[in-house]
Protein backbone atom coordinates (compact mmCIF):
# COMPACT_ATOMS: atom_id res chain seq x y z
CA UNK A 1 0.00 0.00 0.00
CA UNK A 2 1.14 3.56 -0.88
CA UNK A 3 1.18 6.16 1.98
CA UNK A 4 1.98 9.78 1.90
CA UNK A 5 2.99 12.22 4.80
CA UNK A 6 2.07 14.07 6.39
CA UNK A 7 -0.13 11.44 7.95
CA UNK A 8 -4.36 11.90 8.52
CA UNK A 9 -6.73 9.94 10.53
CA UNK A 10 -8.26 8.74 7.42
CA UNK A 11 -4.57 6.84 6.25
CA UNK A 12 -4.00 5.86 10.03
CA UNK A 13 -7.88 4.27 10.08
CA UNK A 14 -6.92 2.26 7.29
CA UNK A 15 -4.00 0.73 8.11
CA UNK A 16 -3.49 -2.89 9.82
CA UNK A 17 -0.68 -4.52 11.30
CA UNK A 18 1.22 -6.26 9.14
CA UNK A 19 0.72 -4.25 5.99
CA UNK A 20 3.52 -3.81 3.66
CA UNK A 21 4.15 0.23 3.00
CA UNK A 22 5.70 2.44 0.96
CA UNK A 23 6.12 5.95 2.45
CA UNK A 24 6.38 8.86 0.16
CA UNK A 25 7.11 12.87 1.30
CA UNK A 26 8.62 13.85 4.20
CA UNK A 27 10.04 12.05 7.40
CA UNK A 28 12.14 13.24 9.74
CA UNK A 29 14.92 11.60 11.71
CA UNK A 30 16.07 11.33 15.36
CA UNK A 31 17.39 9.02 17.81
CA UNK A 32 18.63 8.82 21.24
CA UNK A 33 20.38 12.32 22.26
CA UNK A 34 17.88 14.34 19.39
CA UNK A 35 14.73 12.89 21.69
CA UNK A 36 15.95 14.28 25.44
CA UNK A 37 15.87 17.83 23.46
CA UNK A 38 12.97 17.41 22.05
CA UNK A 39 11.15 16.18 25.20
CA UNK A 40 12.77 19.53 26.81
CA UNK A 41 11.49 21.71 24.84
CA UNK A 42 8.27 20.33 25.17
CA UNK A 43 8.58 20.06 28.94
CA UNK A 44 9.46 24.06 29.24
CA UNK A 45 6.63 25.10 26.83
CA UNK A 46 8.78 26.05 23.70
CA UNK A 47 8.73 24.77 20.24
CA UNK A 48 9.98 22.15 18.28
CA UNK A 49 12.44 22.63 15.41
CA UNK A 50 9.81 21.31 12.90
CA UNK A 51 6.05 21.50 13.03
CA UNK A 52 5.63 17.73 14.11
CA UNK A 53 1.75 17.35 13.69
CA UNK A 54 0.78 14.44 11.49
CA UNK A 55 4.38 14.02 11.06
CA UNK A 56 6.61 10.57 11.01
CA UNK A 57 9.99 10.40 13.09
CA UNK A 58 12.52 7.83 11.87
CA UNK A 59 15.05 6.21 14.53
CA UNK A 60 18.24 6.46 12.17
CA UNK A 61 21.91 7.11 12.36
CA UNK A 62 23.02 7.47 8.62
CA UNK A 63 26.44 7.21 7.68
CA UNK A 64 28.26 9.53 5.97
CA UNK A 65 27.11 10.45 1.95
CA UNK A 66 29.98 8.84 -0.19
CA UNK A 67 30.56 11.84 -2.87
CA UNK A 68 27.19 11.98 -5.37
CA UNK A 69 24.99 10.66 -2.51
CA UNK A 70 22.56 12.34 -0.94
CA UNK A 71 22.68 10.59 2.05
CA UNK A 72 24.78 7.67 3.32
CA UNK A 73 23.18 3.94 4.29
CA UNK A 74 20.07 4.56 6.58
CA UNK A 75 18.63 1.69 8.25
CA UNK A 76 16.55 1.84 10.89
CA UNK A 77 17.90 1.04 14.78
CA UNK A 78 16.44 0.00 17.72
CA UNK A 79 12.92 1.80 18.58
CA UNK A 80 12.68 0.72 22.30
CA UNK A 81 15.11 3.04 23.35
CA UNK A 82 12.86 5.78 22.28
CA UNK A 83 10.29 4.78 24.29
CA UNK A 84 10.50 6.62 27.35
CA UNK A 85 10.18 10.04 25.39
CA UNK A 86 7.68 8.71 22.90
CA UNK A 87 4.06 9.14 24.55
CA UNK A 88 5.01 13.09 24.81
CA UNK A 89 5.87 13.22 21.19
CA UNK A 90 2.62 11.19 20.48
CA UNK A 91 1.22 13.75 22.74
CA UNK A 92 2.67 16.74 20.74
CA UNK A 93 0.76 15.85 17.87
CA UNK A 94 3.35 13.12 15.77
CA UNK A 95 1.56 10.54 14.00
CA UNK A 96 4.12 7.87 12.83
CA UNK A 97 7.38 6.64 14.34
CA UNK A 98 9.89 3.78 11.68
CA UNK A 99 12.36 1.73 13.78
CA UNK A 100 12.83 -1.86 14.91
CA UNK A 101 12.39 -4.20 17.39
CA UNK A 102 9.26 -3.85 19.43
CA UNK A 103 7.85 -1.06 22.07
CA UNK A 104 6.86 -1.44 25.34
CA UNK A 105 3.12 -1.63 26.64
CA UNK A 106 3.06 2.24 27.64
CA UNK A 107 4.23 3.15 23.75
CA UNK A 108 1.70 0.82 22.57
CA UNK A 109 -1.16 2.02 24.52
CA UNK A 110 -0.12 5.68 23.55
CA UNK A 111 -0.26 4.51 19.82
CA UNK A 112 -3.88 3.53 20.27
CA UNK A 113 -5.03 6.52 22.45
CA UNK A 114 -3.60 8.98 19.94
CA UNK A 115 -4.62 7.66 16.64
CA UNK A 116 -0.81 6.37 15.95
CA UNK A 117 1.06 4.15 13.92
CA UNK A 118 4.67 2.08 14.20
CA UNK A 119 6.52 1.04 11.28
CA UNK A 120 9.32 -1.29 11.25
CA UNK A 121 12.05 -0.96 8.20
CA UNK A 122 14.39 -3.64 7.74
CA UNK A 123 17.07 -3.46 10.41
CA UNK A 124 20.44 -3.47 8.21
CA UNK A 125 19.00 -2.73 5.11
CA UNK A 126 20.78 0.29 5.28
CA UNK A 127 21.63 0.09 1.71
CA UNK A 128 18.39 -0.57 0.36
CA UNK A 129 16.35 1.91 2.28
CA UNK A 130 18.85 4.91 0.82
CA UNK A 131 17.72 4.63 -2.66
CA UNK A 132 14.76 5.56 -1.59
CA UNK A 133 15.43 9.07 0.51
CA UNK A 134 16.10 11.68 -2.46
CA UNK A 135 16.87 14.72 -0.32
CA UNK A 136 18.58 15.73 2.78
CA UNK A 137 18.05 18.81 5.06
CA UNK A 138 19.27 19.44 8.19
CA UNK A 139 17.40 20.62 10.62
CA UNK A 140 19.05 20.87 14.04
CA UNK A 141 21.13 19.83 16.44
CA UNK A 142 24.04 19.53 13.73
CA UNK A 143 26.62 18.91 16.90
CA UNK A 144 24.92 15.44 17.22
CA UNK A 145 27.01 14.22 14.08
CA UNK A 146 25.12 11.05 13.27
CA UNK A 147 22.10 12.03 15.48
CA UNK A 148 21.57 15.17 13.48
CA UNK A 149 17.50 16.05 13.01
CA UNK A 150 17.18 15.90 8.95
CA UNK A 151 14.35 15.95 6.68
CA UNK A 152 14.61 13.92 4.30
CA UNK A 153 12.54 13.40 1.12
CA UNK A 154 11.31 10.27 0.67
CA UNK A 155 9.89 8.08 -2.40
CA UNK A 156 8.34 4.75 -1.67
CA UNK A 157 10.35 3.81 1.27
CA UNK A 158 9.54 0.44 2.37
CA UNK A 159 8.28 -0.88 5.87
CA UNK A 160 5.79 -2.54 7.76
CA UNK A 161 2.89 -1.71 10.23
CA UNK A 162 3.99 -3.34 13.29
CA UNK A 163 0.90 -2.05 16.12
CA UNK A 164 -2.00 -0.52 14.61
CA UNK A 165 -4.71 1.87 16.35
CA UNK A 166 -6.56 -1.26 16.45
CA UNK A 167 -3.75 -2.30 19.58
CA UNK A 168 -3.06 -5.61 16.83
CA UNK A 169 0.72 -5.77 17.14
CA UNK A 170 2.63 -7.91 14.16
CA UNK A 171 5.39 -9.04 15.86
CA UNK A 172 3.16 -10.25 19.33
CA UNK A 173 0.94 -11.82 17.29
CA UNK A 174 3.04 -13.70 14.81
CA UNK A 175 5.61 -14.73 16.57
CA UNK A 176 3.10 -16.93 19.04
CA UNK A 177 1.85 -18.04 15.26
CA UNK A 178 4.52 -19.68 14.14
CA UNK A 179 5.70 -20.46 17.87
CA UNK A 180 6.61 -24.58 17.97
CA UNK A 181 5.81 -25.09 21.61
CA UNK A 182 7.39 -28.25 22.81
CA UNK A 183 10.90 -25.80 22.74
CA UNK A 184 12.83 -26.61 25.59
CA UNK A 185 11.32 -28.77 28.21
CA UNK B 1 63.11 -13.51 12.22
CA UNK B 2 60.70 -11.73 9.88
CA UNK B 3 60.16 -7.96 10.03
CA UNK B 4 56.75 -7.01 9.15
CA UNK B 5 56.60 -2.58 8.26
CA UNK B 6 53.97 -0.77 10.13
CA UNK B 7 52.58 0.78 6.71
CA UNK B 8 51.73 -2.96 6.06
CA UNK B 9 49.45 -3.22 8.82
CA UNK B 10 47.99 0.35 9.05
CA UNK B 11 46.96 -0.74 5.45
CA UNK B 12 45.82 -3.67 5.95
CA UNK B 13 43.76 -2.38 8.98
CA UNK B 14 42.37 0.39 6.91
CA UNK B 15 41.09 -2.21 3.80
CA UNK B 16 39.49 -4.71 6.27
CA UNK B 17 37.28 -1.81 7.64
CA UNK B 18 36.33 -0.80 4.22
CA UNK B 19 35.65 -4.08 2.54
CA UNK B 20 33.61 -5.84 6.11
CA UNK B 21 31.48 -3.10 6.02
CA UNK B 22 30.78 -2.99 1.87
CA UNK B 23 30.67 -6.85 0.93
CA UNK B 24 29.01 -9.21 2.69
CA UNK B 25 30.86 -12.70 2.84
CA UNK B 26 29.74 -15.39 0.40
CA UNK B 27 29.03 -17.98 3.41
CA UNK B 28 26.37 -15.55 5.19
CA UNK B 29 25.19 -15.00 1.99
CA UNK B 30 24.47 -18.38 0.86
CA UNK B 31 23.30 -19.10 4.15
CA UNK B 32 20.58 -16.25 4.01
CA UNK B 33 19.17 -17.56 0.62
CA UNK B 34 19.22 -20.60 2.02
CA UNK B 35 17.02 -19.76 4.63
CA UNK B 36 14.79 -17.87 2.38
CA UNK B 37 14.02 -20.99 0.70
CA UNK B 38 13.07 -22.61 4.66
CA UNK B 39 11.10 -19.38 5.25
CA UNK B 40 7.23 -20.53 5.53
CA UNK B 41 6.09 -17.26 6.86
CA UNK B 42 5.04 -14.78 3.99
CA UNK B 43 6.30 -11.63 6.01
CA UNK B 44 9.45 -13.23 6.40
CA UNK B 45 10.04 -14.44 3.20
CA UNK B 46 9.43 -10.96 2.16
CA UNK B 47 12.25 -9.80 4.88
CA UNK B 48 14.93 -12.07 3.95
CA UNK B 49 14.37 -11.12 0.17
CA UNK B 50 14.72 -7.17 1.21
CA UNK B 51 18.03 -8.44 2.96
CA UNK B 52 19.58 -10.19 0.41
CA UNK B 53 18.77 -7.31 -2.36
CA UNK B 54 20.37 -5.17 0.42
CA UNK B 55 23.64 -7.12 0.28
CA UNK B 56 24.03 -7.23 -3.58
CA UNK B 57 23.45 -3.51 -3.78
CA UNK B 58 25.90 -2.51 -0.76
CA UNK B 59 28.00 -4.81 -2.53
CA UNK B 60 27.46 -3.55 -6.19
CA UNK B 61 27.57 0.14 -5.08
CA UNK B 62 30.63 -0.47 -2.70
CA UNK B 63 28.53 1.55 0.46
CA UNK B 64 28.12 -0.17 3.97
CA UNK B 65 25.29 -2.89 4.02
CA UNK B 66 24.31 -1.31 7.74
CA UNK B 67 24.73 2.25 8.87
CA UNK B 68 25.77 1.00 12.00
CA UNK B 69 29.41 -0.06 11.09
CA UNK B 70 30.28 -0.91 14.66
CA UNK B 71 32.98 -0.64 16.95
CA UNK B 72 35.97 -2.56 15.28
CA UNK B 73 36.64 -5.83 17.22
CA UNK B 74 40.63 -7.34 16.17
CA UNK B 75 41.89 -10.58 16.34
CA UNK B 76 45.45 -10.77 16.48
CA UNK B 77 47.50 -13.85 16.19
CA UNK B 78 51.40 -13.18 16.04
CA UNK B 79 54.04 -15.63 14.62
CA UNK B 80 56.95 -15.91 17.35
CA UNK B 81 59.18 -15.53 14.52
CA UNK B 82 58.05 -11.89 13.56
CA UNK B 83 59.45 -8.59 14.74
CA UNK B 84 57.67 -5.89 15.16
CA UNK B 85 59.50 -2.38 16.77
CA UNK B 86 56.78 -0.15 16.82
CA UNK B 87 53.03 -0.13 18.53
CA UNK B 88 51.06 -2.35 16.99
CA UNK B 89 47.82 -1.73 19.05
CA UNK B 90 48.84 2.31 17.54
CA UNK B 91 48.84 0.91 13.60
CA UNK B 92 45.79 -0.79 14.11
CA UNK B 93 44.03 2.55 14.97
CA UNK B 94 45.60 4.50 12.84
CA UNK B 95 44.16 1.58 9.89
CA UNK B 96 40.72 2.37 11.64
CA UNK B 97 41.07 6.12 11.83
CA UNK B 98 42.16 5.93 7.75
CA UNK B 99 39.27 3.32 6.96
CA UNK B 100 36.35 4.92 8.57
CA UNK B 101 36.97 8.24 6.99
CA UNK B 102 37.81 7.33 3.56
CA UNK B 103 35.04 4.63 3.31
CA UNK B 104 32.68 7.23 5.24
CA UNK B 105 32.00 4.57 7.67
CA UNK B 106 29.70 5.84 10.57
CA UNK B 107 31.92 6.87 13.86
CA UNK B 108 30.01 5.18 16.67
CA UNK B 109 32.83 5.44 19.57
CA UNK B 110 32.27 7.57 22.46
CA UNK B 111 35.45 7.99 24.36
CA UNK B 112 34.08 7.49 27.83
CA UNK B 113 30.96 5.14 28.75
CA UNK B 114 29.21 8.24 30.82
CA UNK B 115 29.78 11.27 29.65
CA UNK B 116 29.57 9.77 26.26
CA UNK B 117 31.79 12.38 23.64
CA UNK B 118 32.37 10.71 20.23
CA UNK B 119 36.15 10.40 19.65
CA UNK B 120 35.10 11.26 15.82
CA UNK B 121 37.63 8.60 14.49
CA UNK B 122 35.60 5.04 15.40
CA UNK B 123 38.71 4.76 17.67
CA UNK B 124 39.68 2.86 19.61
CA UNK B 125 39.15 -1.02 18.37
CA UNK B 126 38.53 -3.67 20.91
CA UNK B 127 42.13 -5.30 20.21
CA UNK B 128 42.71 -8.95 21.37
CA UNK B 129 45.91 -10.68 20.84
CA UNK B 130 47.55 -14.10 21.07
CA UNK B 131 51.18 -15.32 20.66
CA UNK B 132 51.59 -18.42 17.82
CA UNK B 133 54.22 -20.23 15.93
CA UNK B 134 55.54 -18.90 13.08
CA UNK B 135 55.96 -15.73 10.84
CA UNK B 136 53.31 -14.54 9.88
CA UNK B 137 51.35 -12.21 11.41
CA UNK B 138 47.06 -12.68 11.04
CA UNK B 139 44.15 -9.87 11.63
CA UNK B 140 40.55 -10.47 11.92
CA UNK B 141 38.60 -7.95 12.40
CA UNK B 142 35.09 -7.48 12.58
CA UNK B 143 32.96 -4.24 12.47
CA UNK B 144 30.43 -5.41 15.49
CA UNK B 145 26.65 -3.51 15.57
CA UNK B 146 25.55 -2.57 19.07
CA UNK B 147 21.85 -3.85 17.98
CA UNK B 148 22.94 -7.43 18.41
CA UNK B 149 26.03 -6.71 20.70
CA UNK B 150 23.68 -5.17 23.30
CA UNK B 151 21.32 -8.45 23.07
CA UNK B 152 24.22 -10.61 24.40
CA UNK B 153 25.22 -12.05 27.82
CA UNK B 154 27.36 -13.58 30.27
CA UNK B 155 26.33 -16.02 32.31
CA UNK B 156 27.70 -18.03 35.94
CA UNK B 157 25.49 -21.22 35.44
CA UNK B 158 26.41 -24.33 38.59
CA UNK B 159 28.15 -27.34 37.55
CA UNK B 160 24.34 -28.79 38.27
CA UNK B 161 22.55 -26.70 35.34
CA UNK B 162 24.56 -28.79 32.70
CA UNK B 163 23.89 -29.27 29.66
CA UNK B 164 20.31 -28.71 29.56
CA UNK B 165 21.19 -25.17 32.04
CA UNK B 166 23.12 -24.13 28.60
CA UNK B 167 20.30 -24.67 26.11
CA UNK B 168 17.82 -23.18 28.45
CA UNK B 169 19.86 -20.00 28.91
CA UNK B 170 20.59 -19.89 25.13
CA UNK B 171 17.05 -19.90 24.37
CA UNK B 172 15.61 -17.98 26.63
CA UNK B 173 18.10 -15.13 25.87
CA UNK B 174 17.03 -15.37 22.28
CA UNK B 175 13.66 -15.50 22.86
CA UNK B 176 13.89 -12.04 25.01
CA UNK B 177 16.04 -10.53 22.84
CA UNK B 178 12.93 -11.02 19.35
CA UNK B 179 13.50 -8.84 16.34
CA UNK B 180 15.98 -6.41 18.61
CA UNK B 181 19.76 -8.24 17.45
CA UNK B 182 17.97 -8.16 13.49
CA UNK B 183 17.47 -12.08 13.08
CA UNK B 184 18.20 -14.21 11.31
CA UNK B 185 21.42 -13.92 13.43
CA UNK B 186 23.97 -16.13 14.22
CA UNK B 187 24.55 -17.31 17.71
CA UNK B 188 28.54 -17.36 19.45
CA UNK B 189 28.39 -19.58 22.86
CA UNK B 190 31.08 -19.24 24.60
CA UNK B 191 31.31 -22.48 27.59
CA UNK B 192 33.76 -22.83 30.03
CA UNK B 193 36.89 -21.38 31.12
CA UNK B 194 36.36 -18.34 33.74
CA UNK B 195 34.06 -15.18 33.64
CA UNK B 196 35.93 -13.14 31.19
CA UNK B 197 37.47 -16.12 28.68
CA UNK B 198 33.42 -17.26 27.97
CA UNK B 199 32.87 -13.95 26.65
CA UNK B 200 36.07 -13.93 24.55
CA UNK B 201 35.06 -17.41 23.54
CA UNK B 202 31.45 -16.59 22.29
CA UNK B 203 33.32 -13.93 20.19
CA UNK B 204 36.11 -16.25 18.66
CA UNK B 205 33.15 -18.46 17.53
CA UNK B 206 31.37 -15.71 15.96
CA UNK B 207 34.31 -15.92 13.73
CA UNK B 208 33.86 -19.07 12.52
CA UNK B 209 33.02 -19.86 9.17
CA UNK B 210 29.41 -20.56 8.84
CA UNK B 211 29.06 -24.08 7.72
CA UNK B 212 31.89 -25.30 10.01
CA UNK B 213 30.68 -27.74 12.78
CA UNK B 214 32.97 -27.73 16.32
CA UNK B 215 35.27 -31.01 16.30
CA UNK B 216 34.20 -31.40 19.59
CA UNK B 217 31.20 -33.71 19.73
CA UNK B 218 29.24 -32.17 22.90
CA UNK B 219 29.28 -28.80 21.12
CA UNK B 220 28.56 -29.89 18.02
CA UNK B 221 25.31 -31.59 19.40
CA UNK B 222 24.80 -28.30 20.98
CA UNK B 223 24.71 -26.46 18.26
CA UNK B 224 22.59 -28.58 15.94
CA UNK B 225 20.21 -28.97 18.85
CA UNK B 226 20.36 -25.54 19.27
CA UNK B 227 19.30 -24.09 15.95
CA UNK B 228 16.51 -26.36 15.53
CA UNK B 229 14.79 -24.86 18.80
CA UNK B 230 15.67 -20.78 18.42
CA UNK B 231 14.38 -21.91 15.25
CA UNK B 232 11.13 -22.93 16.58
CA UNK B 233 10.89 -20.00 18.97
CA UNK B 234 8.72 -18.24 16.05
CA UNK B 235 10.84 -15.12 16.20
CA UNK B 236 11.47 -15.35 12.43
CA UNK B 237 13.65 -12.52 9.83
CA UNK B 238 13.41 -9.00 12.48
CA UNK B 239 11.08 -10.42 14.46
CA UNK B 240 7.98 -10.21 12.44
CA UNK B 241 7.16 -13.72 12.85
CA UNK B 242 8.48 -17.19 10.83
CA UNK B 243 10.83 -20.04 11.24
CA UNK B 244 13.80 -18.56 10.42
CA UNK B 245 15.68 -16.90 14.00
CA UNK B 246 19.52 -18.07 13.42
CA UNK B 247 21.45 -18.92 10.27
CA UNK B 248 23.79 -20.88 12.69
CA UNK B 249 24.77 -21.39 16.50
CA UNK B 250 28.75 -21.60 17.11
CA UNK B 251 29.92 -22.86 20.44
CA UNK B 252 32.95 -23.01 21.34
CA UNK B 253 34.44 -24.72 24.80
CA UNK B 254 37.55 -24.39 27.22
CA UNK B 255 38.35 -26.44 30.32
CA UNK B 256 36.97 -24.71 33.54
CA UNK B 257 36.98 -24.92 37.35
CA UNK B 258 35.36 -28.11 39.25
CA UNK B 259 32.94 -25.59 40.92
CA UNK B 260 32.22 -23.20 37.75
CA UNK B 261 30.05 -23.41 34.25
CA UNK B 262 30.68 -19.65 32.23
CA UNK B 263 28.28 -19.77 29.75
CA UNK B 264 28.62 -16.50 27.38
CA UNK B 265 26.12 -15.81 24.73
CA UNK B 266 26.85 -13.10 21.73
CA UNK B 267 24.45 -12.56 19.21
CA UNK B 268 25.47 -11.54 15.96
CA UNK B 269 22.76 -9.91 13.36
CA UNK B 270 22.47 -10.86 9.89
CA UNK B 271 25.00 -8.21 8.66
CA UNK B 272 27.63 -10.52 9.99
CA UNK B 273 30.82 -9.06 9.21
CA UNK B 274 34.12 -9.88 9.46
CA UNK B 275 37.16 -10.26 6.71
CA UNK B 276 41.17 -12.20 7.64
CA UNK B 277 43.99 -11.53 6.00
CA UNK B 278 47.41 -12.95 6.57
CA UNK B 279 50.91 -10.87 6.61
Amino acid sequence: MKITTPLTDEVIENLRSGDQVYITGKIYTARDAAHKRLVELLKNNQPLPFDIKGQIIYYVGPTPAKPGQVIGSAGPTTSSRMDPYTPVLLEAGLKGMIGKGERRDYVKEAIVKHKAIYFAAIGGAGALIARTIRSVKTIAYEDLGAETIRELEVVDFPAFVVNDIYGNDLMLDNISKYRMEDKNE
Amino acid sequence: MRYIERDLVVEAVERLCIEANYYIEDDVLNALKRSRKLETSPIGQKVLDQIIENDFIARNDSVPMCQDTGMVVVFLEIGNLIHIDYDIYDAINEGVRNGYLHGYLRKSVVKHPLDRVNTGDNTPAVIHTKIVMGNSLTITLAPKGAGSENMSLVKMLTPADGYEGVKKLVLDTIFDAKGKPCPPIIVGIGIGGTFEKCALLAKEALMRPIDDVSEDPIARKLEEELLEEINKLGIGPLGFGGTQTALAVKVNVYPCHIASLPVAVNTQCHAARHKKIVL
